[in-house]
């Protein structure tokens, strides 16, 4: 094990990010061009909508020690796929009280509308949740230690 | 076993100089099922895409993982180079290493560090990648323009002169949109209407043409190459088959009382009404809100005097189906509401316009009949000021944050008229920059100062205020750093233009992407300025950005051949990233089909060996690939985990998130 306090020190969170292809992908993308710069650790998932995240995902990314999750999509009513938006806010938020239930910070997960044009929304927004993460700190119950131990 | 190639692009400096591409290369080849790494400096230039070819038929890949720019960007270029070098286009990843590492990260460890945790999420989905084959689907040859204005009526002559079948809907009663309603062009001084009227007269001639006037987008199905649309006929209460337009029921009507949107509300106009003199179709309708007959019962006066019998004051609205191959979205813009800019005081006096309002009052067909009058008290004014960027540039939260590009051009050119016109009368201009890119519109407004001797101040006006009759109008001077107040007969705002606020809804109803300011989103803003994101939705005129309408005619000419460089085709390849289920998984529950948008899922009896000789018949989904859109809501829905998505399966994107947190 480290220790405690230096590893508080030099923390950098590990999240993942779901970008749904056709607004927050490219609104990262946009970012990216006009170089607006976020924390490294921020690690981008393309997806066709942010509709295809299965909750599951989100667990297995907390199970495999991520830190942080934040799903973006097209702001609702723009969604490229008509509705798939509204399944994910309604999917997030079972996902929340589940969380909440397991008595897991609901803060670490987040549900964000990017649209294509936002290049400078997607930077704030991942600068604000890199922000949250770490003040949270590390994410030690829900990351399995039998994957933990197998590195 | 999986041999995986990874080609790590430099992208000139782009990548290189942030990121460490040697080094990602060279750490890389140490992954498992790696066999091949390289980097090369331009992956997509014809040597980039050759060291691909060759790569993978010299080492004999079974997948490939590109680092380069974003798979937005050059997916497609990759995906043919491994086609052509035999190997399946959907093998063929991309990780983003530019714009989602370089040009946001300055720290060079830091980048490269994760650049090679993104190349090596992209080579553990790439290992899951199956072969995919794309299908295809038809085409109907057949294109739909929203908006009947210069934009729409381009477009639609453009696509209908190739041969194809072309339907304007417009929600108005006739076609001609804006520029039906400006006196004179710039940089030119032809006369607006004597250029566009010919143009909308060989649309209500060309045979490919339909023009549903009057009429409004109410459901929007498919997909590229088949949408299906279903178009409201608002009712008009005049039958278009039989209206001659003799205007007799005009001379008419009693209820002479309503606003003439036409003329800016600058007068009015009776109950049953033809827009203007030009008007395609020529056609009278009824304001519903404004008749007699329809709010008291009493009157049907034009109905006795209608020669033809084209009243019906019974008509309902009605819809009809129509399927198209291609859309162009064509809705223009409004000036911008003046609530928010009481300091103007263009709601306290008449003789504050707006520019639109003024383009009116000079057109021989307005209010005035050319005879440039104040609306107040119906005299010529002398002295006229024109304050410039009124809510353009406007980061205050009142106004839009972007520039108009208009303005200055047609404030030049109204400052021009009135000179020749009457020029015994002053004109001031207070501008914050005066912007004329162009081919000879810099000239034009150096006429105007030069030649026509207006007086062009550079400052802000800071009120419009009456005074004993006067308008007031107090405003700085920058150049001579002083406060002046100007005495004024007629003040003109060039107020701010913002799409057309129905352009919400019909981005909606085509699932285009909308930008922060209500202007549509192009697909890319160099390259692609004229396609939508969505495929098959084109974008012409100002609902994709403030322009002039010689920039609005070339747009929609552009529109009109990717339109027909569509149509042309008789088969599309559709993606084959769709839903898949796995029939031995599927119990037929329905919740998937409940879920799609598209109503891709159906259900069909399937048998089932079941072993021991004994069948068992089933009722499992089916998904129509060519109806399937790929989102990818049904697999999450599935409660038994049977439907996947191809191309993004769920082991694919779990074995992508492990990667990123296995540091």
């Amino acid at each position: 094990m480290q220790d405690v306090t230096t590893e508080k020190k030099e923390f950098t969170p590990t999240i993942v990010a779901f970008c749904c292809n056709w607004c927050s992908y490219a609104g990262a993308d946009l970012a990216g061009s006009s170089r607006l710069t976020y924390p490294a650790n921020v690690k981008i998932i393309r997806v066709p909508c942010s509709c295809r995240v299965n909750p599951m995902f989100v667990l297995k990314a907390f199970q495999q020690g991520a830190d942080g999750v934040i799903l973006c999509g097209c702001h609702p009513g723009d969604c490229h796929y008509v509705t798939g938006n509204y399944y994910t806010r309604r999917r997030m938020a079972l996902l929340y009280s589940f969380l909440n239930y397991m008595g897991i910070e609901k803060e670490r997960t987040r549900v964000e509308w990017v649209s294509a044009a936002e290049g400078a929304r997607f930077a704030a927004v991942m600068n604000d949740f890199v922000k949250q993460v770490t003040d949270l700190g590390e994410n030690k119950r829900l990351t399995d230690l039998r994957v933990k131990e197998g590195e | 076993m999986q041999r995986i190639g990874v080609f790590i692009c430099w992208c000139g400096s782009n990548i290189a100089a942030t990121v460490d591409v040697e080094k990602v290369a060279e750490v890389i080849k140490n992954e498992p099922g790696v066999v091949f790494s390289t980097n090369y400096q331009y992956m997509c230039s014809e040597n980039g895409q050759q060291l691909i070819k060759q790569a993978i038929k010299e080492h004999n890949l079974t997948g490939i993982v590109i680092g380069a720019c974003s798979p937005r960007m050059h997916e497609a270029t990759f995906r043919k180079a491994a086609e052509a070098a035999g190997l399946n286009p959907y093998m063929v990843e991309v990780a983003n290493i530019r714009e989602h590492c370089s040009w946001i990260h300055k720290d060079m460890e830091e980048a490269t560090e994760k650049a090679v945790i993104l190349v090596r999420t992209a080579i553990a989905k790439v290992k899951l990648n199956a072969p995919l084959t794309a299908g295809e689907s038809p085409v109907i040859k057949r294109a739909l323009v929203i908006g009947g204005g210069i934009a729409g009526i381009q477009a639609a002559l453009d696509i209908a002169d190739a041969g194809f079948e072309v339907d304007i809907v417009e929600k108005n009663s006739t076609i001609g949109g804006r520029m039906a309603q400006i006196d004179k062009t710039f940089p030119t001084l032809d006369c607006s209407a004597c250029i566009l009227t010919p143009k909308m007269v060989d649309c209500a001639q060309h045979e490919k043409i339909d023009i549903l006037s009057y009429s409004e987008i109410e459901e929007v199905k498919g997909f590229v190459g088949n949408f299906s649309v279903k178009i409201r006929r608002k009712a008009r209460y005049v039958d278009e088959t039989k209206c001659t337009g003799c205007k007799l029921c005009m001379e008419k009507c009693p209820s002479k009382k309503g606003l003439n949107e036409f003329n800016m509300n600058l007068n009015t106009r009776t109950a049953i009404h033809i827009p203007f003199a030009q008007a395609i179709p020529n056609v009278a309708v009824i304001d519903a809100s404004q008749c007699l007959k329809m709010k008291t019962g009493k009157c049907g006066i034009c109905q006795k005097f209608c020669d033809v019998g084209a009243i019906d004051f019974e008509q309902k609205d009605t819809f009809i189906d129509r399927q198209y191959g291609a859309i162009v979205v064509a809705t223009g813009f409004k000036p911008i509401d003046l609530d928010n800019f009481n300091e103007y005081g263009y709601h306290d006096n008449k003789d504050v316009v707006t520019s639109l309002e003024l383009e009116r009052l000079m057109n021989a067909a307005g209010p005035t009949n050319g005879v440039l009058l104040r609306p107040s008290d119906g005299k010529h004014p002398k002295v006229i000021t024109f304050i410039q960027c009124v809510g353009s540039r406007d980061t205050s939260g009142c106004g839009k944050p972007y520039c108009s590009k208009i303005c200055c051009m047609y404030t030049a050119k109204h400052a021009m008229l009135i000179r020749e016109k009457y020029p015994d009368t002053e004109v001031h201009v207070f501008y914050i920059d005066v912007r004329t890119p162009g081919k000879n519109y810099d000239e034009f407004f150096r006429r105007a100062v030069e030649q026509y001797g207006v007086d062009y101040i550079k400052g802000m006006v800071g009120k419009v205020y009456n005074e004993n009759g006067k308008l007031m109008v107090q405003g700085s001077n920058l150049i001579d750093n002083e406060q002046i107040t100007i005495e004024s007969d007629l003040v003109v705002l060039a107020a701010a233009i913002e799409p057309e606020p129905s352009v919400r809804k019909i981005a909606t109803l085509l699932t285009t992407s909308i930008d922060t300011n209500n202007f549509l989103t192009e697909s890319h803003a160099k390259l692609c300025p004229v396609e939508s994101p969505t495929a098959g939705v084109f974008l012409a005129g100002v609902c994709q950005g403030p322009k002039d309408i010689l920039e609005t005619v070339s747009q929609a000419s552009a529109c009109a051949a990717k339109v027909i460089g569509l149509l042309v085709k008789d088969k599309l390849k559709s993606n084959p990233c769709v839903a898949m289920p796995d029939e031995m998984m599927c119990n037929g529950c329905s919740q998937c089909a409940n879920v799609c948008a598209y109503g891709a899922i159906s259900y069909v009896d399937k048998e089932f060996r079941l072993g021991g000789g004994k069948t068992e018949v089933r009722r499992v989904a089916s998904v129509n690939p060519a109806v399937c859109q790929g989102c990818g809501a049904c697999t999450v829905t599935c409660p038994s985990g049977a439907m996947d998505l191809k191309g993004f399966s769920s082991k694919q994107i779990m074995s992508e998130v492990e990667a990123i947190c296995k540091m």
